[in-house]
């Protein structure tokens, strides 16, 4: 029974084996490359035709009218400011209460079960389709487009997300670390509110900057909503400029200078989000290593 | 069961024909039994016996789970904590718990010992200081932290951590202390640090210990009780199980034959 490496290495089973996971390190290598590869071009071209766009008159000025030169995105950006910021000022309380909500009583309950299940249905639920409801409901009742209709209509966009992170970051806490603190006779809402919530604090704070993240590009919802606004406005009650709609406008536009504002846009979102998720992700990983 | 000179001493809880489910399933079977005083009594037996699930009963840590309830009588203070008018905070305020694995909050040393403190006592900074001081002497790790009171309680070490939870554990003053397996998950080194604090918390307080180490058992605790299938089989001085047990499954449990 005495075999020597050499030997075994002319085992059969031992060879089939070998094919079997250098075909499959090949196809996945080759999945990751189709994956990655789309997703530089996709940078690059970006780089390339909006870094050209980038100037001081992207910040300071404000959209240009048809026929006339230059301009900027200065009203775009104030607005999609105002209203991600205002979004995130709704979503995040009611979205941590629901998740705490929900981790603490959403196993036991029929409501729970019910909250769960709406909440997965609105992750996935296309957003045009939530652009329209704030429309009939809001923007066709006070019969004018709006920068709070938008703000709400993104709000609910980002609550699941902020739900769904919330539940999940604290489904993980161990049970243990719970009845540690119930063992000394706290009463629940401490138990949930200064152990559990504490425990993932960076967790949830992650899932409100991915929620950021993920309202800062939508387009549809603010079509039917915050519209958009040719000149600077700083009333949320009024029409509002936003760059993904005024990308979605100036990208098919005949006029050179509102197609490169389009390109300059894209890169400001495009980067403002990656800039997110990696803050996101630092400070997930130093929370989470203490 | 050997009642020599249990007569005298004072019974701390009184177990009276307890009986526990988990939904349908009954895991403990009609228990009797003394904890007594400024003792420390060892329940042993091997995995699935009722023994955790005993000590759970103590502080009703098992309230917390939909489905698991107690029947019987838990008397302690002259009352059966199983009676649903029983403030379960209070309670756990009196009867202390440390786990199996050590679990520090996520929050500073000092923090970890004022958190319970603050529950019911209202310290002034200088008080809360001396009680944090207090507790961490008592549970023998203050020389090791007290330059890191402000560090993160998950920064300490996995001996330290649990030091740490007992100095939690200690710092509302409870009467009983319930000790779930509290080395199982730790090296040699801590286990006797902890031995010997077990050692001298008896002199103050009641301490009941789940244990899956025999010698630990042997070392440490005066009363012992043998668990097996959800029923007591026998419970005496500590000494009478290990040289003298009555009934001849203890005997093949502590020697090794079994289990």
């Amino acid at each position: 029974m005495d075999t020597t490496l050499a030997q075994s290495g002319r085992n059969p089973v031992y060879r089939r084996r070998l094919l079997v996971h250098r075909l499959g390190i090949f196809l996945s290598s080759l999945a990751m490359a189709v994956g990655v590869g789309f997703l530089m071009w996709i940078l690059f071209t970006l780089l390339i035709k909006g870094f050209s766009a980038i100037n001081l008159a992207m910040f300071t000025q404000s959209t240009p009218a048809p026929g006339s030169d230059g301009g900027g995105l200065l009203n775009a950006i104030v607005g999609s400011l105002m209203m991600v910021g205002s979004a995130a000022l709704i979503s995040t309380p009611i979205g941590i209460l629901a998740g705490i909500y929900l981790a603490e009583y959403g196993n036991k309950s029929w409501f729970g079960a019910v909250t769960r299940f709406v909440t997965d249905i609105m992750l996935s639920a296309p957003s045009i389709v939530i652009g329209l409801f704030v429309y009939a409901i809001y923007v066709a009742n006070v019969k004018h487009f709006s920068g709070w209709a938008g703000s709400i209509a993104i709000s609910l966009i980002a609550i699941p997300v902020v739900v769904r992170t919330t539940d999940n970051m604290l489904g993980l806490v161990p049970a243990s670390l719970q009845e540690a603190a119930f063992a000394l006779g706290a009463p629940r809402w401490k138990v949930a509110l200064t152990i559990r919530l504490r425990a993932v604090k960076a967790g949830v704070i992650t899932g409100i900057l991915l929620a950021v993240a993920r309202i800062s590009g939508e387009t549809a919802p603010l079509l039917f909503t915050a519209l958009n606004n040719q000149f600077f406005n700083g009333n949320m009650n009024k029409p509002m400029a936003n760059l993904p709609v005024v990308i979605y406008q100036f990208a098919m536009s005949p006029y050179d200078n509102w197609r490169d504002l389009a390109w300059g846009g894209a890169l400001l979102i495009t980067f403002s989000v990656l800039g997110l998720n990696i803050l996101s992700r630092t400070l997930f990983n130093q929370k989470s290593q203490h | 069961m050997t009642t020599t000179q249990t007569n005298n001493l004072k019974k701390a809880i009184e177990i009276d024909g307890l009986n526990f489910f988990y939904g349908a399933t009954r895991s403990l079977r009609d228990i009797n039994l003394n904890i007594f005083d400024k003792k420390v009594t060892a329940f042993i037996g091997p995995s699935g016996c009722g023994k955790s699930t005993l000590l759970r009963t103590l502080n009703r840590m098992y309230d917390l789970y939909p489905g698991q309830r107690a029947e019987g009588k838990i008397i302690y203070k002259g009352k059966n904590i199983l009676d649903a008018d029983q403030d379960i905070n209070l309670l756990r305020a009196k009867v202390g718990m440390v786990f199996q694995k050590p679990t520090p909050f996520p929050m500073s040393v000092y923090d970890n010992i004022a958190f319970g403190v603050r529950l019911y006592e209202n310290l002034s900074k200088g008080e809360m200081d001396e009680r944090v001081e207090w507790a961490l002497k008592k549970a023998a790790i203050w020389t090791e932290v007290k330059d890191k009171l402000n560090k993160s309680g998950l920064s300490l070490s996995g001996g330290q951590q649990q030091r740490l939870c007992i100095a939690r554990g200690v710092s509302v003053k409870p009467e009983i202390l319930l000790l779930d397996e509290p080395t199982s998950a730790l090296d040699p080194i801590s286990t006797v640090k902890i031995e010997e604090l077990i050692h001298e918390l008896k002199e103050e307080y009641t301490i009941a210990i789940v244990t899956h180490n025999m010698q630990q058992a042997a070392r440490c605790s005066d009363f012992t009780a043998y668990m097996y299938l959800g029923e007591l089989v026998e419970f005496g001085e500590t000494d009478h199980i290990f040289m003298n047990p009555v009934k001849k499954e203890t005997q093949d449990y502590i020697t090794g034959r079994f289990g």
